[in-house]
């Protein structure tokens, strides 16, 4: 008797990722230039979140066609990314093999009320989160990986630092309480009770927590391990970078020795121009894709 | 004391070291090379194989591991780890670091729709193992010193050469440490073997 699509297997997944790097791509040549510099994984999309920011309108799930072009160019895992609450998008996705699917506000979401029943499906799910609120009523749909949200495409480290230490210290408070404190908490911060229970008998999230939106140099993702990302989504920064290959290469390894900073330092010498990227308080309320979902 | 390392490029790292724990032994994380002359036994982990080569070159592990395993300490292997250890890989002209007489097959279960957990047999081990099987790999052709320890679906999953381990699925990932136990074992009993000469 085998069983497929269980918890262990969905998150043990996320757990073989960690320490790793998961990289943007939107074709096979990206996604072979990925693989070589050491990802663990590929999130396959139509735009990067830089591009899909600039285009504005509406953004879905990638065509098919993309996805399947990636899948077939490499044997690391393909993740790919469907609108929030899309039920179909998400079935389609499964469907056609993809590896993980992303939940994700960098889409524009299809439910601004409900996220998907992410544990009815084979396929596992990796979700954004600001605080532990928010991560633990994911797990509670069924999530079986979260990630900081950041505010994706910008550039900016700032937003994914504030979601993981804010994560990070709630659930120091968490762990400090009487369990004759938790019931109220949950209720304060949304969410599930028993999730909670386990959190703080365990002093740590029952899935793995990757950092993602804003990542755009080695010292970005070295800075995320520190605060205790267990590895890094890197969206907009490699392929709009001017020498992908080196900087995808560069930032796999200050991942992995993200306290050595001499080597910090070399790899991050003569990689060109990091993307501009855009400061917080220039950005509209309707522009922060962070707030797209609760 | 037994001190058994777990490889920590990329990967599973924090459940092996866990499991280790659990049996009484002591477990160190390996960063660098040096770290591996500290150690009694190491355990390559689950992860990305592709990524933890590209590691192991990068930070020169390559020999070192290589050496380690020739003086005659063990090395486990899980999923990842074990594709690291077999001498040859279906459908690359390379393998990585060549330490047992198999050939093996990546993902060769499907994607992750079709990973699975199951119970299995396994040699010296135990009966009704609660195995977690992750894209995971098996063992196409195993050398004629490769004693293959259980199949699923008939094909070979875990597999023992001499002071060698691997298993295609995931002991890590379970509270069962029956599997870790029998390597301790394997590491005393190397053990004695290397001090008697």
């Amino acid at each position: 008797m085998a069983n497929t699509g269980t918890e262990r297997v969905k998150r043990g997944m996320a757990e073989m990722q960690k320490g790793g790097v998961i990289m943007d791509v939107v074709n096979a040549e990206q996604a072979k230039i990925a693989e070589q510099a050491g990802a663990v994984a590929v999130m396959a999309l139509e735009r990067v979140p830089s591009d899909i920011r600039a285009a504005g309108g509406v953004a879905r799930m990638a065509s098919p066609e993309i996805t399947e072009e990636v899948m077939n160019a490499v044997s690391i895992p393909v993740m790919a990314k469907g609108r929030i609450g899309h039920i179909v998008e998400a079935r389609v996705l499964e469907a056609m093999g993809v590896d993980y699917i992303d939940e994700s506000e960098v889409l524009t979401p299809a439910d601004e009320e409900f996220h998907l029943k992410k544990s009815d499906y084979t396929v596992p799910f990796v979700c954004g989160c600001r605080n532990l609120g928010e991560a633990a009523r994911r797990i509670g749909e069924g999530a079986s990986m979260l990630r900081t949200k950041g505010e994706p495409g910008t550039g900016n480290i700032v937003e994914a630092v504030r979601h993981m230490r804010q994560v990070q210290s709630e659930i120091r408070k968490l762990t400090s309480m009487s369990t004759d404190e938790v019931m109220t908490y949950a209720k304060e911060i949304g969410a599930p009770y028993e999730l909670l229970l386990e959190v703080k008998e365990e002093g740590r999230l029952p899935v793995v927590n990757f950092a993602a939106g804003g990542v755009a140099t080695p010292a970005d993702a070295a800075l995320m391990m520190q605060l205790g990302a267990d590895g890094v989504f890197v969206g907009s920064g490699i392929f709009k970078s001017n020498y992908p290959e080196k900087f995808a290469k560069a930032i796999v390894e200050a991942t992995t020795h993200y306290t050595d900073y001499k080597l910090i330092g070399e790899l991050s010498k003569d990689l060109g121009t990091a993307m501009k990227g855009i400061e917080m308080g220039t950005l509209d309320a309707s522009d922060r894709m962070q707030d797209r979902s609760e | 004391m037994n001190t058994i390392g777990v490889l920590a490029l990329q990967g599973a790292v924090r459940e092996h070291i866990r499991s280790i724990e659990e049996t009484g032994a002591t477990a160190i994380e390996i960063k660098r090379k040096e770290q591996l002359a500290e150690i009694d036994g190491l355990i390559l982990p689950g992860g990305e194989s592709t990524t933890m080569r590209r590691l192991i070159d990068s930070y020169d592990f390559f020999e070192a591991i290589k050496a380690f395993g020739e003086q005659g300490k063990p090395v486990f292997g899980t999923c990842a780890g074990m594709i690291l250890l077999a001498n040859a890989i279906e459908g690359q002209a390379q393998a990585h670091l060549g330490l047992m007489d198999m050939k093996v097959a990546r993902n060769a279960f499907g994607r992750q729709i079709a990973s699975f957990e199951t119970e299995l047999d396994v040699s010296y081990v135990g009966d009704a193992f609660n195995a977690v099987f992750i894209r995971a790999p098996y063992i196409l052709e195993p050398g004629s010193d490769v004693e293959v320890l259980t199949t699923y679906q008939d094909r070979a999953v875990a597999a023992k050469q001499g002071h060698y381990l691997c298993a295609a699925f995931h002991p890590e990932l379970t509270d069962d440490n029956r599997f870790i136990e029998y390597f301790v074992q394997m590491v005393e009993q190397s053990k004695q073997i290397l001090a008697s000469f």
